[in-house]
């Protein structure tokens, strides 16, 4: 996309994000604020997906990872929760870079199966240090308040607090990308023989990828945790990891933009457009759209059918669209362009 | 001596588990390069399909074990060649990041299918084999554990017999090794995969089998013995069929002795292990123990 449409799109957005708590009401606004904390973790699980090409099933765990570093530290060592953050996010991306070191000496899908073991690992883990985690039974957080002498509901306060972090992240990853460093990704993603002739280390390159993801990931689950107020080994499941994974695919891998997209879809799909979808077909013929694995079976498919139909996502539809209604404006042939994504 | 060896029946009887698995994993990989992540949730859903045969009455009657199991193995069959002819061959000219994509697509509908039609509770399934044990110089050899290891080497012999022996075997493995000089020589590469899904999910299919009586029947029943698998398939070595057996065995062997003596080691512990093995073995030797090095040519 061109830089001067993405400015466009960012301000647009940001006051989107402005006026939405204004006209929705108290659930809608939590509902968006999660909307906020999924955008996080995709903007850090398209570095590694869609920017250097590397598969991970295992980032819902480094969100577990962030959750439980903040609510340990406020429920164990009284910090307040908001200073958490950094260190949930820090957390997270050292076990990230942690893992990512030797997982990423190897190229192609080997990466890809190792992560899968990650949440698995990690619901393991928690169940066997039990005085640290709670085990089985997780941890309660305090209940959320507004602070700074801000009064506001604490779902319109969880909103807020996600949504800044979240834009600002945004603004992070568009400066980490747009230079050398994500000319680097995106060369390792292309190709890694010629990624490694121009100097690139691409394990090292991977690992760092690795880091930053978990890094977002952290974040996103430290406020995650915050907003929930609970966590327990099933609230970061494998089904999790798949679904961020999802969110990057279908939001189109590579893009940012594409992104808010993808955190739309994750955190609407299971309760509300899944469901919906399904009462469209009980119509023609009885399901039950509400039964046990039904909304899997859904994004299931509607992932397939993006992979077939539109492989570049809901990014990569707009762009065509963008192209399509743009090739109409000028009548003097130009000079082709090439695009540069 | 005696807890040795008992340890050592029981992992050879778990990893006889994971080696059919780790050996689909390896078939599929040596044929595209890509690994189906749908690999565990086709052996689950499988098994379903032959709990449905021996719990539900089919023109008038139920199956017994054995008719149950051998017709579940044609339906996977069945089942993993029209996988591969209508999910994944319409991508056969798209990169390797969209098609491991397509298998977690597969792997998402059919976790959510398997509890749609069956619910996501836990079900028993029955093993053919009694629970009883011998006691030989005073170590217990479980019979379910002996006949586990039997079905699954028998099934891996056969797979063998069938590579070695037959013409068939002869153009899939000529079209894993050179798919274009394959093609060239009238060999069809594109069935042969095909072919390979319906081996792959047959092997899946038995590996469920001798799961569910021991870990109850779930969806999510297959997803830490596919990791496990793969653990297996990476020591063993990606490229190897056999490594895949023996790091399979090998790993099931390796996780029971850590239970028995090394005590912080809980069946908790066993995944996060597992992933540590893996790790090591990917820094170590990537190219696992009878695996070879790539060399990559520019």
């Amino acid at each position: 996309m061109k830089p001067r449409l993405g400015y466009l799109g960012f301000a647009l957005l940001v006051v989107a994000v402005v006026v939405a708590p204004s006209i929705s009401s108290h659930y809608r606004t939590f509902q968006l604020a999660f909307v906020g904390i999924y955008l996080i973790a995709l903007i850090g699980l398209n570095i590694l997906t869609g920017l250097t090409g590397q598969i991970s099933l295992g980032h819902g765990a480094f969100m577990g990872v962030g959750a439980y570093t903040t609510t340990i530290l406020v429920v164990d060592h009284g910090w307040r929760d908001l200073w958490t953050l950094p260190v949930a996010g820090l957390v997270a991306g050292l076990a990230g870079l942690a893992f990512g070191v030797p997982a990423t000496r190897f190229a192609g899908p080997y990466l890809a199966l190792a992560t899968f073991a990650i949440p698995l690992s990690f619901i393991g883990l928690l169940k066997r240090f039990p005085h640290f985690t709670g085990g089985t039974g997780g941890r309660q957080l305090p209940s959320l308040h507004s602070q700074f002498g801000i009064k506001a509901n604490s779902s319109v306060w969880i909103y807020w607090v996600s949504w800044l972090v979240a834009l600002a992240m945004l603004l992070v990853a568009y400066a980490l990308v747009r230079g050398r460093f994500g000319r680097a990704l995106r060369s390792v993603r292309d190709s890694e023989i010629a990624a490694t002739a121009n100097g690139i280390s691409t394990a090292g390159i991977k690992a760092i990828a690795f880091g930053i993801s978990a890094f977002y990931c952290g974040l996103a689950g430290g406020l995650f945790a915050m907003a929930v107020t609970f966590v327990n080994p099933d609230t970061f499941p494998i089904d999790l990891s798949i679904l961020l994974l999802v969110g990057v695919v279908l939001g189109g891998a590579g893009s940012l933009g594409g992104m808010l997209f993808g955190a739309l879809f994750v955190e609407f799909i299971r309760i509300t457009w899944g469901p919906a979808l399904l009462d469209v077909f009980s119509r023609i013929h009885h399901v039950d759209a509400r039964a046990a694995g039904s909304s899997l079976v859904v994004y299931g498919v509607v992932l397939l059918l993006v992979l077939y139909a539109a492989p570049a996502g809901a990014a990569g539809l707009v762009r065509r669209i963008v192209a399509a209604a743009s090739s109409f404006k000028p009548k003097r042939r130009s000079a082709p362009t090439v695009d540069q994504t | 001596m005696q807890q040795f060896f008992e340890a050592l029946m029981t992992g050879l009887a778990v990893g006889a588990i994971y080696a059919p698995l780790a050996l689909a994993l390896v078939l599929i990989y040596k044929a595209t390069e890509v690994i189906n992540f749908a690999q565990g949730e086709m052996a689950m859903f499988t098994t379903y399909i032959a709990y449905a045969l021996l719990t539900h009455p089919h023109f008038g009657h139920t199956f017994s074990y054995w008719p149950a199991f051998f017709a579940t193995l044609v339906i996977a069959f069945v089942f993993g060649v029209g996988l591969q002819r209508v999910v994944i061959r319409p991508l056969e000219r798209a990169s390797v990041l969209t098609v491991v994509m397509a298998t977690i697509a597969l792997l998402v509908i059919l976790n959510g299918l398997a509890a749609w039609i069956w619910s996501p509770e836990l079900k028993f399934f029955p093993s053919p084999f009694p629970t009883s044990s011998w006691v030989v110089d005073g170590v217990r050899i479980s019979k379910q554990d002996t006949g586990t290891f039997g079905v699954t080497i028998a099934c891996v012999v056969v797979l063998w017999l069938f590579f070695r022996f037959t013409k068939l075997g002869l153009a899939m493995r000529a079209g894993a090794v050179n798919p274009d000089a394959a093609r060239l020589l009238g060999v069809r590469t594109s069935w042969l995969l095909a072919l390979g899904w319906g081996f792959a999910a047959m092997l899946g299919a038995v590996s469920g089998m001798m799961t569910a009586p021991t870990n109850l029947l779930s969806p999510s029943m297959m997803q830490a013995v596919l990791i496990f698998a793969f653990a297996g398939a990476i020591l063993g070595g990606l490229e190897s069929p056999v490594g895949a057996v023996a790091g399979g065995l090998g790993l099931g062997v390796l996780l029971s002795m850590l239970g028995t003596y090394v005590h912080p080691v809980t069946t908790e512990l066993q995944l996060p292990v597992a992933l540590a093995i893996l790790l090591i073995v990917l820094l170590v030797r990537p190219a696992g123990v009878f695996g070879r090095a790539v060399v990559r040519r520019v």
